[in-house]
């Protein structure tokens, strides 16, 4: 059951957030607060969101995308996505996330 | 016509998302439908029980009711709650993405039903509680 969970791993001073399978009101404020603490705690600037696993996102998904992206916002951080399969990015183009969160490419990153 | 009717009643609890929205699914499944329109139900089933129990019952304790209703080749869903309802639905409706970007909340619950689903109702009383009703046709194949 646990691969089915979200599972953070910090890489470089980036923290990877390697995404539940589903993503919904029930597991994403937990996701939300547990992003914080990094980025309080541990200073992270630059978080990755991987959508590797990820076959199913509501709105409350976008809820904690779009709250990190604030934050991020403000502290000159950043966020990225990667590896959103069809139905994820169906959804961030139905909300608009798509215009306000950059995906991730390798080159970019290293 | 063929018709076929499901009716579902569970607490107003966040793990009851997912429960919901399978079993939706589910029993979608005998219309044949394809991936993306499976895919579509799941969402606009997971927006209606969130809005019952993050909005209708406040994150306290209440009964969801969720029916399934299929005739030929349609769909419908009714998300129902026993919950504080809402005031001014028309307002509430309203896609809050470019106005009032909230922190957690993304306000885009009814516009995901709307975008997902071919129709929308929304009925509420104060005091008594809401009714969503979404119908979705599934194309023949």
């Amino acid at each position: 059951m646990q691969q089915d969970e979200t599972m953070y791993i910090m890489e470089d001073g980036i923290l990877v957030v390697n995404l539940a399978k589903e993503l919904d009101h029930h597991n994403a404020m937990g996701i939300g607060k547990r992003v914080d603490s990094y980025i309080i705690r541990e200073g992270v600037r630059q978080v990755i969101f991987d959508f590797s696993r990820t076959g199913f996102m509501d709105s409350s998904g976008i809820g904690v995308i779009m709250g990190r992206q604030k934050i991020m916002e403000s502290i000159r951080g950043k966020i990225y996505v990667r590896n959103m399969g069809k139905e994820i990015q169906r959804i961030f183009l139905i909300s608009g996330l798509h215009k306000l969160v950059e995906k991730e490419t390798e080159s970019e990153m290293k | 016509m063929y018709t076929n009717h499901m009716h579902l009643e569970f607490d107003s609890k966040s793990e009851n998302e997912r429960f919901a929205r399978v079993t939706a699914a589910a029993f979608a499944t005998q219309l044949d439908p394809i991936m993306e329109e499976i895919s579509d139900i799941k969402t606009a089933i997971s927006e209606a029980v969130t809005n019952a129990i993050v909005h209708g019952y406040e994150g306290g304790e209440g009964t969801i009711y969720l029916d399934g209703e299929i005739k030929d080749r349609e769909i419908m869903f009714v998300v129902r709650d026993e919950g504080v309802g809402i005031t001014d639905v028309k307002k509430a409706m309203e896609p809050l993405f470019t106005t009032k970007p909230e922190e957690e909340r993304a306000g885009m619950g009814f516009m995901f039903m709307e975008a997902f689903m071919d129709d929308l109702q929304v009925e509420s009383e104060p005091g008594k509680g809401t009714a969503v009703i979404m119908t979705k046709k599934i194309a023949e194949r």
